[in-house]
């Protein structure tokens, strides 16, 4: 049977969280001290031949970004953001790590710094998350007595000072350049990409986001070498990957797996199977701005491109499971209505395209001629996914299509 | 601690808006933003009151109107949803005698419903103030709210 592989969990019961020296005594901070010796550009082209890549939904090259991060100036300041605003429905990996283990989030941040020279960075969470926010807190307060933070770093040049910001319920601000309005202390109104965050991020200064799993994952790179990592996982997606299992399944919870994992095996290995008596009927993959999968895609690699060849997602490592007695129709439902509510009415097709969707969704259910409204659903969301500004306007079409191809007999049978 | 204090602790900066706005409405005994204070936040930072208000306004933590000593945010999103996290607002809606948004006659409870919390492997779930509450059901949101009533 296969077993789960941990690196952004490593630590996760086996130290006191908010015990710095717990943290120390399990090699913490080694790999930033290795860091230090070396070159910064060394330290990305590691990153890079690792073959990381983001965990917080889009799976970007992480060494290709920090990279970009330091061409677009020479000198001038920089910024690193972790994002920490999860938000993504059936989501809570991030949580898991903040709480568990705050230190390995500070020195994946530290060796990114180093790398692509910022003084400064900021861990923008999401306020619900009280408990990872004081854990945080606590660890930069000690990291700070114990010299990993502020000025002169362990007697070299390189200074790092790190820095809590809070969200305020907002599901937009995990977006990227959304974020950084937010932590520029405005309205979590999207940017116009290009140009990226690299180039003009926060305070219009080169800055690089990364998600919390994404840093967990830079300290056990270094300290065992990209080579090792590249061992792990698929041929295009490195590494492991934390699954975050919900819906009808036995043991629902976090597991960090190879990726290349197949949905069948994070189910009934790891996830303690259906409840008795009851079959798969379907997965959310990748939350609500994801993708819905049927029975035939349980022997699929769960890695980002394996699934992207079959019109699926990763995201952020969302899986949320139906048994045969769940609504796919109220599933969809209440995902368009999480994205109706969520919407920032700052474009017109994002604002009024959430609407019309929920609409629909409403006529659909007492109407005659579901065929023709599903249709109607369909061709909005693909006019929005192709307007909108921002992720959030074009994710609505991940749902919809995905579950008009596996399951449009239902949709159209639905009645409530 | 007052309004006052809680600004001096900040450089006058508007990046520490939305950290200002939280810490004086953690202190407010009703949870929410007075106007009086607002005024000052804008003051202080040097910004306009309307784009202090289209701030607070965007953001669904804030509240311009009092609240309750506990605010309750049940999640409404797709997993709990399918959890019966319905049946759960309506029977705390029965229990507290208000509706969604709405405040007990008392000043002690205000039921919000909140997007995803993160707790979805303990479904359904909310949140009271800074605490989690899971595996939520008929017979237990009773004894919790019964609970923070005899406090």
């Amino acid at each position: 049977m296969i077993k789960e592989t941990r690196i952004a969990l490593k630590n996760l019961g086996k130290i006191n969280p908010e015990s710095i020296d717990d943290y120390i005594s399990q090699g913490g901070y080694l790999a930033f001290a290795e860091v230090l010796e070396m070159k910064p550009t060394s330290v990305i082209k590691e990153i890079e031949d690792s073959g990381l890549r983001g965990r917080g939904g889009a799976g970007f090259p992480t060494g290709i970004k920090d990279r970009y991060t330091t061409l677009s100036c020479e000198d001038c300041d920089r910024y690193i953001i972790c994002n920490a605003d999860e938000g993504e429905p059936g989501t809570f990996k991030d949580r898991i790590i903040m709480e568990n283990d705050p230190h390995l989030l500070i020195e994946g941040m530290l060796i990114s710094a180093y790398g692509i020279g910022a003084s400064k960075g900021y861990i923008y969470i999401r306020a619900e998350y009280y408990l990872s926010v004081e854990r945080v807190k606590k660890a930069i307060e000690t990291a700070c007595e114990r010299g990993y933070l502020g000025k002169n770093i362990m007697g070299t040049y390189f200074s790092f000072y790190l820095e809590i910001k809070l969200g305020a319920g907002s599901y937009l601000c995990g977006e990227e350049l959304t974020l950084m309005e937010s932590l520029e202390g405005k309205r979590g109104y999207p940017r116009i990409k290009p140009p990226f965050p690299a180039e003009k991020g926060l305070f219009g200064k080169p800055t690089l986001i990364n998600n919390v799993e994404t840093l967990s994952h830079i300290p056990t790179i270094i300290v065992k070498g990209s080579k090792w990592y590249t061992g792990l996982g698929t041929e295009k997606s490195k590494g492991t990957k934390i699954f975050t299992i919900s819906g009808n399944v036995n043991k629902p919870g976090y597991y960090e797996v190879e990726l290349g994992v197949s949905l069948r095996s994070l189910i009934y290995d790891f996830a303690g199977g259906m409840k008795e008596g009851k079959t798969f009927k379907a997965a959310l993959l990748g939350g609500a701005a994801g993708t819905f999968v049927d029975e035939s895609m349980l022997d699929t690699a769960m890695a980002y491109d394996s699934l992207k060849e079959k019109g699926a997602t990763l995201g952020s490592g969302a899986i949320i499971v139906l048994d045969n007695d769940q609504s796919v129709f109220e599933v969809l439902f209440s995902v368009l209505n999480f994205f109706k509510h969520e919407s920032c009415g700052k474009c017109v097709p994002c604002r009024i395209g959430t609407t019309q969707l929920m609409l629909l969704m409403n006529k659909i259910k007492s109407e005659a001629d579901k065929a023709d409204i599903l249709k109607e659903i369909f061709h909005q969301s693909e006019l929005m996914a192709k307007s909108s500004l921002c992720p959030l306007g074009q994710s609505p079409i991940l749902p919809v299509k995905s579950s008009i191809k596996y399951f449009e007999k239902e949709l159209l049978t639905f009645s409530a | 601690m007052n309004t006052e204090e809680i600004l001096l602790k900040y450089k006058p900066d508007k990046e520490n808006l939305i950290q200002i706005l939280h810490e004086i409405q953690d202190l407010h005994p009703q949870q929410y933003l007075t106007e009086t204070d607002l005024l000052k936040v804008a003051k202080y930072l040097n910004i306009t009151r309307s784009f202090v208000y289209g701030v607070v306004g965007y953001y669904s933590m804030f509240s311009t109107t009092p609240r309750g000593k506990y605010i309750i945010r049940l999640c409404e999103s797709p997993v709990c949803n399918m959890f019966n996290s319905k049946m759960i607002a309506e029977k705390l809606k029965e229990i507290l005698k208000i509706d969604i948004n709405q405040t007990t006659a008392d000043g002690l409870f205000t039921l919000e419903l909140s997007e995803c919390l993160g707790l979805c492997g303990n479904k359904p779930s909310m949140m009271i103030n800074r605490e989690t509450y899971t595996e939520l059901d008929e017979n237990n949101i009773e004894l919790i709210i019964k609970n923070l009533r005899n406090n």
